[in-house]
């Protein structure tokens, strides 16, 4: 397959020393052995991942997104635009589908971008970097790269909220989504396809402001994966990981429980089934170790 | 203006009209056919003062303060089962957020919502240099509830924030600056043109 490069928006969480960082790690070491070129947008933003209400209107907050079309536009003109979060794939693809329905929104929203002298079409596919491995390279494709297949581990596949609503991945259901379910099989662990809470929210930001509300969420989405005997939970999003992942210990404390559920990205786990060592899966960044993933790494 | 729609805009009352003019996504409003299915899909749904049916039937009776200042749109996990599910199609997250903008630009909000502090921290972290300082975030989040109070968090934090900067996932040299734009005052004009825009449409209501 011919190399495929796409305009790339890597998000606040993706950069070095950031929550996410491991992640990032993870996809270039995975876009590597796919031949897949991710060109940064220059001097992208935040794109206020839906908790920037309080402080900034509808405008001002679809201006954001807009901006990073707009730098896509002039730096990358014929690449579709790829996140990789959650939240920046859908504030983007919102704000797309916005201005393509709502002329008057599109006006104001030039209108505001010409203070720094840009100009947006929103005329890109907006798409997140799931979508690019499903639909233009495919499973059969996915699985061709595999040197160490990922035999023994039975893993959940939490989808959680924004990669799957309200666009969600083309074809796949909003209440009973199987793609990662399909990516893990490809990659030759087991899945869990009666996971119930896999697409169950976290809390989102709300972990921040209403952590017990949020961690009873989290205790149900760990609680669910043990109930089905996986060694590890799957996630396509950098809230979902660090909520489910990080607040383990006060959950524990809280409830007396004992979990100890490593929580990885997709990307890591084809990483590790696509040669690369623990460091370059990002495995380091995992704060619960997956250590059956180390281990197939290190062989 | 046909008489007839002149005497339809007399029955309806002034609130529904002023969501409909001034919130994002307001004219969805009286579309609502009162189901429930937002409400019971809702993850935090038990602990909604009124949960988002509610909220619709409230703006149409005319309940303007119980609205505007209640902590029920402070709610919201933006995790879109309610949009996925609402058999009309209303854009609820958009519209729960909408309010939530419009409680606060009025000094409606309830002061001490904790996710309405955090969202307004999160808008002035990202604001000032275009990118999330997530260590500033942190930090400021801690200490929200004053001084003391945010000491003790902070010290019940500590073996998280420790976890986090093992695995190099927080750098606590992001206090002293940290990522950013290039053009931070390219993007502060665009932002600062997009809210003038925006308040310039606002519309005054008797109220």
């Amino acid at each position: 397959m011919a190399k495929k490069e796409y305009s790339f928006y890597p998000g606040c969480s993706s950069q070095k020393g950031a929550s996410g960082s491991n992640y990032q790690v993870s996809v270039d070491a995975m876009c590597e052995t796919l031949d897949i070129q991710l060109n940064h947008i220059p001097d992208w933003n935040c794109c206020a991942a839906s908790i920037g209400y309080a402080g900034g209107g509808e405008l001002p907050r679809l201006a954001l997104s807009a901006r990073n079309m707009a730098l896509s536009e002039q730096a990358h003109p014929d690449q579709d635009i790829v996140a990789t979060c959650a939240a920046c794939w859908l504030a983007t693809r919102e704000t797309k589908e916005r201005l393509n329905d709502d002329e008057e929104l599109m006006k104001e929203t030039n209108e505001a971008l010409a203070a720094a002298g840009l100009e947006v079409k929103a005329n890109k596919k907006v798409r997140h970097m799931v979508e690019v491995l499903i639909e233009d390279l495919g499973y059969e494709e996915l699985g061709k790269h595999v040197k160490k297949p990922l035999e023994g581990i039975k893993i959940a596949g939490y989808v959680g909220c924004q990669t799957n609503r309200p666009f969600g991945i083309h074809g796949e259901s909003f209440e009973n989504p199987v793609y990662l379910d399909k990516l893990t099989e490809t990659m030759g662990a087991e899945s869990l396809p009666n996971y119930e809470k896999k697409v169950q929210c976290c809390g989102g930001a709300l972990a921040f402001s209403e952590p017990e509300k949020s961690q009873d969420l989290v205790k149900g989405i760990i609680e669910a994966a043990y109930d089905g005997g996986a060694d590890m939970i799957v996630t396509p999003c950098p809230v979902c990981q660090m909520n489910v992942e990080v607040y383990q210990d006060q959950i524990n404390a809280r409830h007396g429980t004992k979990f100890k559920m490593p929580v990885v990205y997709y990307s890591q786990l084809m990483a590790v089934a696509y040669g690369s060592s623990a460091k370059e899966a990002g495995l380091d960044g995992n704060i619960i170790k997956a250590k059956q993933l180390e281990d197939i790494a290190g062989k | 203006m046909s008489a007839n729609v002149q005497a339809i805009e007399s029955y309806r009352n002034s609130f529904l009209k002023e969501v409909e003019a001034n919130v994002e996504e307001g004219d969805w409003v009286k579309m609502c056919m009162q189901c429930g299915v937002c409400s019971g899909s809702c993850p935090l749904g038990p602990y909604w003062e009124h949960p988002p049916q509610e909220i619709f039937m409230l703006i149409r009776a005319g309940k303007r303060e119980e609205v505007l200042k209640s902590s029920s749109m402070w709610m919201c996990t933006s995790c879109y089962n309610c949009i996925a599910r609402c058999p009309r199609e209303l854009p609820i997250t958009h519209i729960m957020h909408g309010l939530a903008t419009y409680a606060e630009r009025l000094g409606m909000a309830p002061k001490n919502q904790p996710t309405r502090k955090f969202a307004l921290k999160f808008w002035d972290n990202l604001t000032k240099k275009g990118r999330v300082n997530e260590l500033k975030l942190g930090v400021s989040l801690y200490f929200m509830n004053g001084f003391v109070e945010g000491i003790k968090t902070a010290l019940k934090a500590m073996p998280l924030g420790m976890n986090m900067y093992k695995t190099k996932r927080l750098n606590p040299m992001e206090y002293f600056g940290g990522h950013g734009v290039k053009d931070t005052s390219g993007l502060k004009a665009i932002l600062k043109k997009a809210e003038e825009i925006e308040l310039a449409k606002l519309k005054k209501t008797d109220a």
